[in-house]
């Protein structure tokens, strides 16, 4: 096996966890009482140890285990859940997280000596929790500590097995003796008898004891007290001793190492009160799949214990089994190989659009239609292919619960986050992309957006803002939105801000649109105070840059003193898109076919017109127009015939003229290379059916600088090209 | 310490244990037993004049119990005494006894402490 792939899984999978763990960590916060939360932190810190053992990752393994012992002073209600143990855990998930990078990175050994006196202070705090734990008076520490995860059973008492030695009365010794000393030092509950070993009558040696007990017994004492009433007997006598809330794989061990048949013992324990029936299914189960179900129905056959207990804890049996069939029709496959695949059957919708193209040119009925069938089915695959990259939006969703708790302690404020539509599907690529947009947006929202609780109670509304984070697809786009309950845009107090940085003219009363894209300005705050979360002014302008990278939108809709909201319109997918292809003289573009509203012919007196002021009138509306002839300077003359696309973006609209119309393009979009990076006005390039390359506009952009070109209208074209970067 | 076997009709048979029930006569103890119980259609094992008994003695009483099971002869164990309920308890095997047992032993219970009182 390839250590560097398991240690690449390891880390995928430990990052997983972590997840769940931090998630599991907020629902505790919020109800401390979910035991099921507590479980899953509990199972994500011990699966985390396990494989950090496997690939001898000592640290963490160290780590872990200290936070495990914590956490089961809390599962076994020995401590209880405060604020401050939540953060301690988080903090944990925090340097385990670290610690992970720590794996990644170059010098390692460098890495960790960084984060070592975090993980020390850390560990610290653990063992102070762990000590400061009320433990029952006089109980062994050691006896919880040396517990290293596994579920524990729910029973309080002590669990005590005994088989007594053939030759005990022999000697003299009566484990009735024993049992009564016992019953000193504390209250014995259940005792169960068995006498498996005792052999026929003839063979039966009168003198010679054949019983064993299994005993449960709760008192105040430590496990050597209850190792010396058994001093005696500690020679030929097997004698085990389990402690209150041990691991349900101790009985289970017991079980094994005990002589009589399983599915007795198994019913004995339960009778005895050391298991729940539940708990032995479930460790037998862990510990033989399948032989667990013989077992309950051994268990009902001899009529030992009740249906229901035993079909419950069957139909928890199949569900565990239903959701491994999930989890097993699940396939991990790495990033890179999908991308491979999605990039080859981008070539093959090229390859099908070029096939296409030459059974037109043939005109071969039979080809065409060949061709085209074919050219469906391409479509399908491609549309089966994107899926495959889609993921829900919901795991992005619930970093922000996190970075929302965290603020809030910072700030003070209380906000509730009500996370929507967290199963709608996005790029994979796009997830990533978005996740910091998105931050900024969550933390603008709980800085500026939602007020002091002191303000809100003013105004009347309740003191825990509320933060609404949703998403839905919208024809062909994914919507994000990022709402609160705020304050809302104090337009006041941007005006002042914009006329103090000269942005608008004095005097001029900007609509909200305008408002709006102010604070989309680079450098632009309102902010009183710097905080060290928001208030830079770096800000909306860059998550405005990401977003539009993305071929995406933001919208702001505020009403003051109501809230505001933020609405992210994506694309679903950067791999391939619907185009409008365009012709200018030899060179074909293709525009998003989602931003093209509409295609007219420009008429012989719009023609004369444009050369001058730039726009036509488009049905009473002024239509500010781009040359694409000029902006990428096509040498040679306009062609006899020019059209005009008119595109529209974010609620502005523009013309762009090009030669000719050449329709509807499946387009796969490729990067285009470093060097053109910078290139304004094209956002990509896509080879056609032809083989030749076809640029992709840059709509937004040109938009914009249509819109900018309308403004200064008649501005020289250098300037028109200096874009906001 | 001895057994009495009285014969009773119909081939039953009575065990009664005088005295003490432990690993000192355990192993005649355990012979004279297994005879009752071999010439008995259903046998009554008496404990009421059961004064000692030890985990031997149980044996012996588990090994019977567990005989007359396997060859489906009757046994009852009737007017356990103090002490021998005590052992019965400790070990909780009173229910393997059988029914009669299970059920008699709350109202021994209260009898008892009435009869301390």
């Amino acid at each position: 096996m390839n250590l560097a792939i398991v240690q690449q899984t390891y880390i995928v999978e430990s990052r997983e966890l972590l997840r769940d763990m931090e998630s599991a960590l907020l629902r505790l916060e919020k109800s401390p009482q979910d035991a099921e939360a507590i479980t899953a932190v509990f199972r994500a810190a011990h699966t985390i140890k396990g494989s950090s053992g496997a690939v001898n990752f000592d640290a963490i393994v160290t780590f872990t285990h200290a936070m495990e012992s914590v956490l089961d002073t809390i599962r076994s209600g020995k401590a209880s859940i405060d604020s401050g143990l939540i953060a301690l855990l988080l903090a944990c998930g925090d340097h385990l997280s670290s610690l992970l990078d720590c794996l990644a990175a170059d010098d390692r050994n460098a890495a960790f000596e960084h984060v070592r006196a975090k993980g020390e202070s850390l560990l610290g705090e653990l063992g102070i929790r762990l000590g400061s734990a009320p433990a029952p008076s006089g109980a062994p520490r050691e006896a919880r500590v040396e517990r290293i995860g596994g579920a524990t059973v729910a029973s309080a008492d002590w669990h005590i097995s005994l088989r007594f030695g053939r030759n005990l009365l022999r000697n003299g010794l009566d484990p009735l003796s024993f049992i009564r000393y016992l019953a000193n030092l504390g209250k014995i509950g259940q005792v169960t008898t068995v006498f498996d070993a005792m052999p026929a009558a003839a063979e039966m040696d009168p003198e010679s004891c054949y019983l064993g007990m299994e005993l449960s017994f709760s008192g105040a004492v430590t496990k050597e007290a209850i190792e010396d009433v058994f001093e005696y007997l500690r020679e030929d006598c097997q004698i085990r001793i389990l402690p209150p809330h041990s691991r349900i794989a101790d009985y289970i061990d017991l079980i094994n190492a005990l002589p009589e048949d399983k599915a007795r013992l198994g019913e004995l324990l339960v009778k005895s009160g050391a298991l729940t029936q539940r708990e032995l299914d479930e460790g037998l189960r862990a510990q033989a799949q399948g032989a667990a179900r013989k077992i309950g129905e051994i268990l009902v056959g001899q009529g030992a214990v009740q249906g229901e207990l035993v079909d419950a804890a069957l139909e928890k049996q199949d569900l565990i089994k239903k959701n491994r069939a999930i989890e097993s029709s699940f396939v991990r496959v790495r990033a890179d190989k999908l991308d491979e695949l999605i990039t080859l059957v981008g070539e093959l919708v090229i390859a099908s659009a070029g096939t296409a193209l030459a059974a037109r040119r043939a005109g071969d009925v039979d080809t065409i239609e060949a061709a085209s069938t074919m050219g469906q089915m391409v479509e399908e695959v491609r549309d089966r292919a994107l899926k495959l990259r889609m993921v829900p939006i919901g795991e992005t969703f619930n970093r922000f619960a996190r970075v929302s708790r965290d603020l809030c302690r910072e700030l003070g404020k209380e906000v509730e986050i009500v996370l929507t539509g967290t199963e709608t599907e996005l790029d994979k690529s796009m997830v990533d992309r978005i996740a910091d947009p998105l931050l900024h947006l969550v933390r603008n929202a709980i800085d500026h957006g939602i007020e002091p609780a002191a303000l809100r109670s003013e105004r009347g509304k309740p003191a825990a803002g509320k933060l609404h984070l949703n998403a839905y697809h919208d024809s062909g786009s994914i919507v994000i939105e990022v709402s609160d309950d705020g304050g809302g845009l104090d337009r006041k107090r941007i005006l002042e801000r914009a006329l103090e940085r000269g942005l608008v003219a004095p005097g001029h009363t900007p609509g909200d649109d305008e408002i709006h894209r102010l604070i989309m300005q680079s450098g632009f705050s309102t902010a009183k105070t710097i905080s060290n979360i928001s208030g830079r002014g770096v800000g909306m302008d860059v998550v405005k840059r990401n977003i539009e990278s993305l071929r995406g939108t933001l919208s702001i809709d505020s009403v003051e003193g109501q809230g505001t909201s933020f609405t992210m319109r994506l694309p679903l997918t950067l791999a391939i898109i619907e185009g409008f292809l365009v012709g200018v003289d030899r060179s074909s573009y293709v525009v998003p076919l989602e931003m093209v509203v509409e295609c007219l012919e420009l008429s012989a007196e719009d023609r004369a017109r444009i050369a001058e002021s730039g726009y036509i009138n488009l049905r009473g509306e002024v239509l500010p127009l781009l040359r694409l002839r000029e902006v990428f300077e096509v040498a040679g003359g306009a062609g006899k015939r020019e059209n005009i696309v008119v595109v529209s973006y974010a609620g502005q609209r523009a013309g762009f003229v090009v030669d000719a119309l050449l329709g509807e393009f499946q387009t796969v979009i490729k990067p285009l290379g470093r060097l053109f990076e910078q290139l304004s006005g094209i956002s990509g390039s896509t080879i056609l059916g032809n083989g030749e390359v076809a640029l992709i506009l840059d709509a937004p952009a040109l938009v914009e600088r249509a819109m900018g070109a309308e403004a200064a209208n008649g501005f020289s074209k250098a300037e028109e090209q200096v874009q906001p970067q | 310490m001895t057994i009495n076997i009285e014969a009773g009709p119909a081939g039953r048979r009575k065990v009664i244990v005088q005295g003490s029930l432990t690993i000192y006569d355990a192993t005649d103890d355990k012979m004279r037993m297994l005879q009752a119980l071999d010439d008995a259609t259903e046998l009554e094992v008496d404990l009421s004049s059961v004064a000692e008994m030890d985990t031997a003695g149980l044996q012996i009483l588990i090994l019977v119990k567990r005989e007359s099971i396997a060859t489906g002869k009757p046994l009852r164990v009737t007017g356990h005494s103090e002490t021998s309920l005590d052992v019965l308890d400790r070990y909780n095997l009173a229910s393997y006894f059988g029914d009669p047992v299970v059920i008699t032993r709350p109202e021994r219970r209260k009898s008892r402490r009435k009869g301390r009182r």
